[in-house]
């Protein structure tokens, strides 16, 4: 009798382990607070709306796919720990994280679990450490660096350009690369400083700036910093042009900033938003009244390529998909994205964009 | 010559900020010997009231700057010192006659506090308000370097030498300023001699809790931003400048922020700017090891 009870206790937990409905956990995890959730709000906006798409498709393998959203705040610690929460909640594929310095430390963790990631984190360290697991849908900072430098050394020939840095993974990483590619074109920097970010005031990099009559400060780091630099430039009567990274498509440098957001240079890839192919998915954001810039739809993307990448599979088993992933090529709206035995996308490459009015542009 | 001026102006609005927050730790912890570690957040929180009524005042059309500002100083000293006197009515008074660790965590509890409430009500991001007040004077064109004062950091740095003026005038010349020191030498003397002991020490948590809110209003208009985190680093500072100057002592808090902005932008102006925080605490230990009580703080006199 005893016995009886006792499997048949333990047939019950067997039977709330495996849940009714076939689900498949697939999560995002980036600064979805803190000074950075801006960009975390785009990613869970585009996953979002991919998983909705893929689910109306019927989902992966018959499975419907639900989200797991992880917050790291863009702080290395608290990216272990969601790392670990997101492999116990056992999920198959993760896109993410964000920052650069939450990225690294948190693949560690992915690679022992056996989950793929695909990220947009641009530190060349993201894919050089040889992790199997690791897809990068974006291009690298010593690319980027490369566009930027080379820009900076062509259009403002004969000008003083600093180039600062907010001491972070990304931004060091960023601002060291322009440096090496201005150099190499033969604009050495008039100046190399870095700051600390998370400050208010930037009044002394401001007037140092100003003392040796520099035009164009050239910044590894992100959005919020350059809103209050180029706020208090104004303030000195410093008239600033910044050249910053992927990370400038923020909107956000635009209310901080006010006016002299039109100051502000970027690189970053192709507009996604200008591909043909997107469209149907960029009209279907924007009637739910989301801007799809910056990484809604890179979200999006990397939530195809696991779609595909699992239907070419077969299955959501580390090893086939791993494989999947390294050997296909896969249709997605930010354009066609095949990986090298690196894990970086093959053909990724960088454009010089302008903010104008709240809008950002091609620069000419 | 002209550039280490421009310097010095930056380092002066610096300072004169840290200084007004300083003075909520120092006055204190002058009257009950506690650190309020929630005082950087009472100033996080001035800064968010301060940023709506700026908003509520943009959508309500005012056009006119002195007026707005005035209004908004006012608003945001009302509700402040009314989050000083909660904080002590709530978190502290409770607590008094305990033992002198029980009130400090009820302090840390009190900033976790404050910082997730605003994070969950005003929500994690940045909030930026448009540029208040624009432009500035020139004030010596030198052949290689423009000295400019914003009427910002100007307003700034003339609103904290007015404040300070009219503090010490307080302290020193008023009935309350006699009562608030009676209680800072002995509460139980005071208290004998028909002080209201409590009253007086809610006073004065809240006339702290103005002066935060001063440089709530100030670091909105100068900055422009302001996001649930501003309290943490902007209330370290302000107590190194407190420890500094001397805790205790209200000319010593001053006198700390503006030491602590000066190093600050003098640092970066000439040396390097990313060792510029290691600067500043190592100048303070430097400081500690000579001075223990600070720079005008008396040593504490053990009676028997």
């Amino acid at each position: 009798m005893k016995k009886t009870l006792f499997a048949a206790a333990l047939g019950a937990i067997g039977a709330l382990a495996v849940p009714a409905h076939a689900e498949l956990p697939v999560a995002i995890a980036g600064p979805m607070t803190g000074q950075y959730a801006s960009a975390g709000d785009q990613i869970r906006k585009g996953a979002e709306m991919a998983i909705a798409d893929i689910n109306a498709r019927g989902g992966v393998l018959g499975e419907k796919l639900v989200l797991e959203v992880g917050d790291d705040a863009c702080d290395p610690k608290q990216a272990v720990s969601v790392a670990n929460t997101m492999v116990n909640k056992g999920i198959v594929f993760m896109h993410g994280h964000w920052c650069s310095s939450s990225t690294i430390p948190a693949s560690e963790v992915y690679v022992e679990a056996d989950i793929p990631m695909a990220t947009v984190s641009t530190n060349p360290q993201v894919t050089e450490r040889g992790l199997e697991n690791i897809f990068r849908i974006m291009g690298r900072d010593d690319q980027q660096g490369m566009v930027a430098g080379t820009y900076l050394a062509t259009q403002f020939k004969g000008k003083k350009i600093a180039v600062v840095d907010d001491k972070s993974a990304y931004g060091k990483g960023l601002a060291d690369e322009i440096a090496k590619a201005m150099t190499a074109k033969g604009a050495t920097p008039a100046l190399r400083e870095s700051i600390t970010a998370g400050e208010k005031d930037y009044s002394g990099l401001v007037t140092k700036l100003k003392r040796d009559g520099v035009e164009v400060m050239a910044y590894g780091g992100y959005h919020t910093e350059v809103a209050l630099i180029l706020r208090q430039a104004q303030q000195a009567g410093l008239d600033l042009t910044v050249m910053g990274g992927d990370t400038m498509t923020n909107s956000e440098l635009v209310t901080a900033a006010g006016p002299a957001a039109d100051k502000v240079l970027f690189t970053f890839s192709p507009d996604p938003r200008k591909n043909p192919d997107a469209a149907p998915v960029v009209e279907k954001f924007r009637a739910a009244k989301v801007e799809p810039e910056g990484y809604v739809l890179y979200a999006y993307a990397a939530m195809q390529l696991f779609e595909q990448a699992a239907t070419a599979a077969k299955s959501t088993d580390y090893v086939p998909l791993e494989k999947a992933l390294r050997g296909g090529t896969f249709k997605t709206v930010i354009g066609d994205l095949a990986f090298d035995a690196k894990g970086d996308q093959q053909a990724p490459g960088f454009v010089v964009y302008r903010w104008q009015g709240g809008q950002y542009d091609y620069a000419k | 010559m002209a550039y280490a001026l421009q310097q010095l102006i930056n380092g002066l609005t610096l300072g004169s900020m840290y200084g007004l927050i300083a003075i909520g730790y120092t006055m204190v912890y002058g009257i009950i010997g506690m650190i309020n570690f929630a005082h950087g957040d009472i100033f996080m929180v001035s800064a968010f009231i301060a940023v709506t009524c700026f908003t509520l005042l943009a959508a309500a059309d005012v056009s006119s700057i002195p007026l707005a500002l005035m209004f908004v100083l006012m608003v945001t000293i009302f509700f402040t010192s009314a989050y000083g006197w909660a904080v002590e009515r709530v978190a502290y008074r409770p607590l008094r006659g305990s033992t002198r660790l029980a009130p400090l965590i009820s302090a840390i509890g009190m900033s976790i506090f404050l910082q997730n409430t605003v994070q969950l009500t005003q929500g994690a991001r940045v909030k930026p308000i448009p540029p208040v007040i624009e432009g500035g004077i020139e004030l010596w064109a030198a052949p290689d370097f423009t000295v400019q004062i914003g009427w910002s950091q100007l307003l700034i740095i003339v609103t904290t030498v007015v404040l300070m003026t009219a503090f010490t005038w307080m302290i020193t010349r008023t009935p309350f300023g006699r009562q608030q020191r009676a209680c800072e030498q002995d509460r139980t003397m005071a208290a004998l001699l028909g002080v209201n002991v409590d009253r007086t020490i809610s006073l004065t948590f809240m006339l702290g809790a103005s002066l935060a809110a001063v440089a709530g209003v100030m670091v909105s208009v100068y900055y422009g931003v302001v996001d649930f985190f501003i309290g943490f680093l902007a209330g370290i500072k302000a107590f190194t400048a407190a420890v500094l100057g001397g805790i205790g002592s209200l000319p010593g808090a001053m006198l700390g922020g503006l030491l602590i902005g000066l190093i600050e932008s003098f640092w970066a102006a000439y040396l390097w700017a990313e060792y510029k925080d290691v600067a500043t605490f190592g100048i303070l230990c430097l400081v500690l090891m000579l001075r223990p009580s600070g720079l005008l703080g008396r040593p504490e006199v053990e009676k028997v």
